[in-house]
C-alpha cells in the first residue's frame, strides 16, 4: 500500500496539467470540480499511505520511494524519491484534507470571477508543490516545493493584479521570502559539506558525526529560512499583506499549509537540532515567543477582519516555534493541525462574511450578522473558542501543551505564551462581537460619509434661504409698484384739480364734468392707498422669514459643529446614495459549496483535540504515532498532574479574562475601544515603515554601492579580458599574411621545434 | 658485385624517407610555382609513406602498410582539392605564383 505514495503529489499535478490545457475549455465551474476531484483522490491516497504506514510495526514505519535519479553529479547525487514516515503523512493528510474543502469553497468563491480556471490552475500547482515539500525525501527536492510554494503564493496574492496594490503585496512577499531561502540554501551546502549528502535518511543516520559548531550552523541558518516561509519576526512583514489575495488563498497557503513548512522543516531536522549548542533551540524558542507576543498586540488594533487573522496566524506559528525550541515536537505538530482546521475555518468563514458583504472588509461596518449568516456565524464561533483556548475545543489542548513545556524550559517564555493567550482571546472575541453581534451597523452612516449628510442637509436649508430672500425681493417690487401707482394717481388729481380752477364757472356742463372727474380721480387716489399697508405688511413678513432662513442655516452649521461625526436628528431626505443603496442590500447566507467546508472545519476544530489528550499515557495517540519521525529528541514533561492541572486553569482563566474585557468593551460598551486600539498598534508597531525606511535609506545607499562595485570592478575585470584578448589578437594579425609559403615555413619550423623539444625530453 | 653484397635494412629506407622529405620540404618553402608546390607536398607524404612501410616490414606490423592507404587517400582528396585551386587561380591571374595570392591577410 506504501507504494502509492507517489500518487499522493501525481493527483494535483495531474489536475494542474489538465487544467493547464483544457482550463479554458472547461470554464465555470467544471475547472474547480476538476481540481477539487484532483485534491480529493490526493486525500484518499494519503489515507491508504496512512493505513499501510499505521499496518507496520513501530520500526519500520520509514519508507523511502525512489522514482528516479534526478541531479546525478560526481559525489553528489540527488534523487526524485518520497520519504514516507510519521511526521510526512500527518503533514499530508491535513494538507491535502483541508486543501480537499478549500479547493471545494473556492468553486462557491470565485464564483463569477473571469480568471476562474487559472486560480485553480494555482490552486493545484500549489498543492502539487507542497506535498513534494513535505514527502520529498531530501533537501534538495523540499527545497523545490519550497520554491513552488513560494511562487504559487505570489501568483495568488497578485491574483487580482489589476489592483497595483496588489501586484506590490505579491512582489513584497516574494523578495521577503528570499531572505529565508538563501539560509535554507547556504544550510543545505552546509550539509552536503559535512555530512556528504542532502538525503534526510544520511541526515537522520549521521547527524552524530557534525561538530557542534556545525550543527548550530545549520540550525540558525535553517531558522532564518523558516522564519521567512513561517513569517516570524524579522520576516513577517509580508504575510499580512498577503491578505490581498482571495480569502480561500489566505485560508490554504497563508494560515493552514504553506506556512507551516517553517516549522516542518525544523522538525524534520531535529537530530540536528539535537546536535548544535542549546542557544540555537533557546534562539528559536525566544523568536517564536517574541513574534507571538508581538503579532497578538498588533492584531489587537486591526479593523480589518482578514488583517486580524493575519496577525492571528502569525502569533500562532509563534507559539509553533517556542514548541520546537522547547524541543516539544509533537506539540508544535499537534498545535500545526489544530491551528489548520480552526485557522481555515476562521479565515473560510471571513470570507464567507466578506462573499456576503459585497467584498467590503471592514469589521467596523458588520454586525449583527449572527442572523443573516447562521451557519457562517455558527461555525465562526466554534473557530473562536477553539483558538481562545476554551475546553474542550481543540486549541485548548494544543495550545495547553506548548505552555506546559514552555513552562518547564522557561517561566519567561510561560509568561510571554500566557499572555499573547490572554491577547489572542481579547482580539478574536473583539472580531466575533464586532462582526456578528450587536447592532447592524451595515447601513449606518459612515465616519467619512457624516460630513456629507451634513453638507446635504446645509444645502437643503441653503435652498429655503435663498428662497425667502427672493420672497423678499418679489414682495418689495409690489410695494415699489403700488408706490408708483399712487403717485401716478395723485398726480391725476392735481390735474383734475388745476383743470376744475380753471374751468369757465358759467359753462355749467364743463364744471360738471370737471368736478366729476375730480371725483373719479379722488377714488383712483383712494383704491392705489389702499392695497399699500397690505403689501407692506406683505415685505415685512417676507424679511422676517428670510431673517429667520438665514438664522437656520447657521443654526444647522453650528449644529454641523457641534454634531462633531454624528448624524442624530436627520431625516433620510439628507442621506448620501451610497447609504441609501446600503439599506437596501441585504446580507445573504453563502452557497452550500461553502457553507459544507465550513461546517466540515468546524466538527474538525471541536474534535482534532482528541488526537492528544493529556489524560493517560495511552491517550498520547499523536506522540506515539511521531515517535520514528522525532528519534526520542522529545521532551518529555517532568511536572506531575497536579501542577498541569493548575497550569490549565489559569490558562482558561487568562482566555476567559480576554473574553470577559472583550465583552466589557464591544458588547456592553463600558469602555471607549480607542483605549485598546491604539493608533501605534494599527500601524504595527511602525516596524514595516522602518524597514522601508531604512531601504529607502541608509540600505539603497550600501545597494547602490554594490551596484557601483558590479559595474566598475566586476563588468571591469569581465571587459578588460576581453579588450586583452582583442588587443593581443590585433598583434597577432600581422602574422596572417595570406602567404602561402610563409605559413610553410611557420609550420616547418613548428615541426623543428617540436621534434627538438621531444628529443630533448626523452634525452633528459 | 658490390651490390649483391648489399644488405638492405630498414635504415636504407629511412634514409631515403629522410631525404625524399627533405627535397619536398625545401621545394616547398623555395617554389612559387603552385603545381610545383604541389608535387613537393606530394612528395613529403611519399617519403612518409615510404617510412610506413619500411617499420611496417620491420617490426612485422600490418598496421604500417595499413596508413598508407590512408595516406593515399588523404593525398589523392588533397590533390584534387588542390589541383582545382590551381586551376581557378591560373584562370583568374595567369602565371600567378603562390605569394601573388594574398588575398587572405588579416
Amino acid at each position: 500500500m506504501l507504494d502509492a505514495v507517489f500518487l499522493i503529489p501525481a493527483f494535483p499535478l495531474l489536475g494542474f496539467v489538465s487544467i493547464l490545457l483544457f482550463g479554458r475549455r472547461l470554464g465555470e465551474p467544471k475547472a474547480g470540480w476538476v481540481a477539487t476531484l484532483a485534491m480529493g483522490g490526493s486525500f484518499a491516497a494519503s489515507l491508504v499511505t496512512f493505513f499501510g504506514l499505521l499496518g507496520e510495526d513501530m520500526e519500520n514505519r520509514r519508507f523511502v520511494q525512489t522514482l528516479w535519479e534526478w541531479v546525478p553529479a560526481g559525489d553528489f547525487s540527488v534523487d526524485v524519491g518520497f520519504l514516507v514516515d510519521p511526521l510526512s503523512i500527518t503533514m499530508t493528510l491535513f494538507i491535502t484534507g483541508v486543501g480537499s474543502l478549500i479547493h471545494l469553497y473556492s468553486i462557491g468563491y470565485m464564483h463569477g470571477d473571469q480568471n476562474f480556471s487559472k486560480f485553480f490552475l494555482y490552486l493545484n500547482l500549489f498543492a502539487f508543490s507542497m506535498l513534494m515539500l513535505v514527502l520529498g525525501d531530501n533537501m534538495l527536492l523540499t527545497f523545490l516545493g519550497w520554491e513552488g510554494v513560494g511562487a504559487c503564493s505570489y501568483f495568488l496574492i497578485s491574483f487580482w493584479f489589476t489592483d497595483p496594490a496588489n501586484a506590490s503585496a505579491g512582489k513584497k512577499a516574494f523578495v521577503t521570502n528570499r531572505i529565508g531561502d538563501w539560509g535554507f540554501m547556504v544550510a543545505m551546502f552546509l550539509t552536503f559539506t559535512t555530512i556528504g549528502s542532502v538525503r534526510y535518511i544520511d541526515i537522520f543516520g549521521n547527524a552524530g558525526t557534525l561538530t557542534t559548531g556545525t550543527a548550530t550552523a545549520i540550525t540558525v541558518l535553517l531558522l532564518v529560512g523558516a522564519a521567512g516561509k513561517s513569517a516570524q519576526f524579522p520576516l513577517y512583514l509580508w504575510l499580512p499583506d498577503a491578505m490581498a489575495g482571495p480569502t480561500p488563498v489566505s485560508a490554504l497557503i497563508h494560515a493552514a499549509t504553506m506556512v507551516t513548512s517553517g516549522i516542518y522543516l525544523l522538525t524534520r531536522v531535529n537530530p540536528i537540532i539535537a546536535e548544535s549548542s542549546s542557544w540555537a533551540p533557546e534562539l528559536i524558542a525566544w523568536v517564536g515567543a517574541g513574534t507571538a507576543l508581538f503579532a497578538a498586540t498588533i492584531a489587537v488594533a486591526q479593523n480589518d477582519i482578514k488583517k486580524v487573522l493575519a496577525y492571528s496566524t502569525v502569533s500562532q506559528l509563534g507559539y509553533m516555534f517556542l514548541a520546537v525550541g522547547t524541543g516539544a515536537y509533537v506539540a508544535a505538530i499537534f498545535h500545526m493541525i489544530t491551528h489548520a482546521f480552526f485557522k481555515a475555518l476562521l479565515f473560510l468563514g471571513s470570507g464567507s462574511v466578506i462573499h456576503g458583504m459585497h467584498h467590503d472588509q471592514d469589521m467596523r461596518n458588520y454586525g449583527g450578522l449572527r442572523a443573516l449568516m447562521p451557519i457562517t456565524s455558527g461555525t465562526f464561533i466554534v473557530g473562536w473558542l477553539a483558538i481562545a483556548g476554551v475546553p474542550p475545543f481543540s486549541g485548548f489542548w494544543s495550545k495547553d501543551e506548548i505552555l506546559a513545556h514552555a513552562y518547564e524550559h522557561n517561566l519567561a517564555l510561560w509568561l510571554i505564551g500566557l499572555v499573547t493567550a490572554i491577547l489572542t482571546a481579547f482580539y478574536m472575541s473583539r472580531q466575533v462581537f464586532m462582526t456578528f453581534f450587536g447592532r447592524y451597523r451595515y447601513a449606518d452612516v459612515r465616519p467619512d460619509e457624516v460630513a456629507l449628510v451634513w453638507e446635504n442637509r446645509i444645502q437643503h436649508v441653503q435652498v429655503a434661504a435663498t428662497e425667502a430672500t427672493a420672497a423678499v425681493e418679489t414682495a418689495e417690487t409690489a410695494v415699489a409698484q403700488a408706490g408708483e401707482k399712487l403717485e401716478a394717481a395723485q398726480a391725476k388729481f392735481v390735474q383734475r384739480e388745476t383743470e376744475l380752477a380753471e374751468v369757465d364757472p358759467t359753462d355749467e356742463k364743463a364744471v360738471e364734468k370737471a368736478t366729476k372727474n375730480l371725483a373719479k380721480a379722488q377714488d383712483g387716489l383712494a383704491s392705489a392707498g389702499e392695497s399699500i399697508p397690505e403689501l407692506e405688511a406683505a415685505v415685512v413678513a417676507a424679511r422676517n422669514s428670510a431673517q429667520e432662513a438665514t438664522i437656520a442655516v447657521d443654526a444647522v452649521r453650528a449644529e454641523a459643529e457641534a454634531a462633531d461625526g454624528s448624524v442624530d436628528g436627520l431625516s433620510d431626505a439628507d442621506l448620501p446614495e451610497a447609504v441609501v443603496e446600503r439599506r437596501e442590500f441585504h446580507p445573504h447566507e453563502s452557497p452550500w459549496q461553502m457553507t459544507v467546508p465550513l461546517v466540515v472545519l468546524a466538527v474538525a476544530a471541536i474534535g482534532a483535540g482528541a488526537m492528544n489528550l493529556p489524560f493517560t499515557k495511552d491517550l498520547h495517540f499523536l506522540e506515539h504515532w511521531l515517535e520514528p519521525s522525532l528519534f526520542h529528541n522529545e521532551t518529555a514533561l517532568s511536572s506531575g498532574g497536579g501542577t498541569l492541572w493548575v497550569l490549565a486553569i489559569v490558562a482558561v482563566v487568562g482566555g476567559a479574562l480576554g473574553i470577559a474585557a472583550a465583552v466589557a468593551i464591544y458588547l456592553k460598551g463600558r469602555v471607549d475601544p480607542s483605549r485598546v486600539e491604539r493608533p501605534i498598534l494599527a500601524r504595527g508597531w511602525r516596524y514595516d515603515e522602518a524597514v522601508s525606511d531604512f531601504m529607502g535609506g541608509p540600505g539603497r545607499k550600501g545597494f547602490s554601492l554594490v551596484a557601483w562595485f558590479d559595474a566598475t570592478i566586476v563588468d571591469g575585470l569581465v571587459n578588460g579580458s576581453g579588450r586583452l584578448v582583442r588587443s593581443v589578437g590585433a598583434e597577432m594579425r600581422s602574422l596572417q599574411s595570406g602567404l602561402v609559403r610563409s605559413y610553410a615555413a611557420l609550420v616547418a619550423v613548428g615541426a623543428v621545434g617540436l621534434i627538438a623539444w621531444f628529443l630533448m625530453r626523452t634525452s633528459l | 658485385m658490390i651490390l649483391a653484397d648489399l644488405v638492405l635494412t630498414s635504415s636504407y629506407y629511412l634514409v631515403l624517407s629522410a631525404i625524399m622529405f627533405a627535397i619536398g620540404a625545401v621545394g616547398l618553402l623555395v617554389r612559387r610555382n603552385p603545381l610545383v608546390m604541389f608535387m613537393c607536398v606530394e612528395l613529403m607524404l611519399n617519403a612518409v609513406n615510404v617510412t610506413f612501410v619500411a617499420f611496417g616490414a620491420d617490426l612485422n606490423d600490418v598496421g604500417g602498410q595499413i596508413s598508407v592507404f590512408f595516406v593515399l587517400v588523404v593525398a589523392a582528396v588533397e590533390v584534387v582539392v588542390g589541383l582545382a585551386l590551381v586551376v581557378a587561380i591560373n584562370r583568374r591571374l595567369p602565371d600567378a605564383t603562390a605569394d601573388d595570392v594574398s588575398l587572405l591577410r588579416g
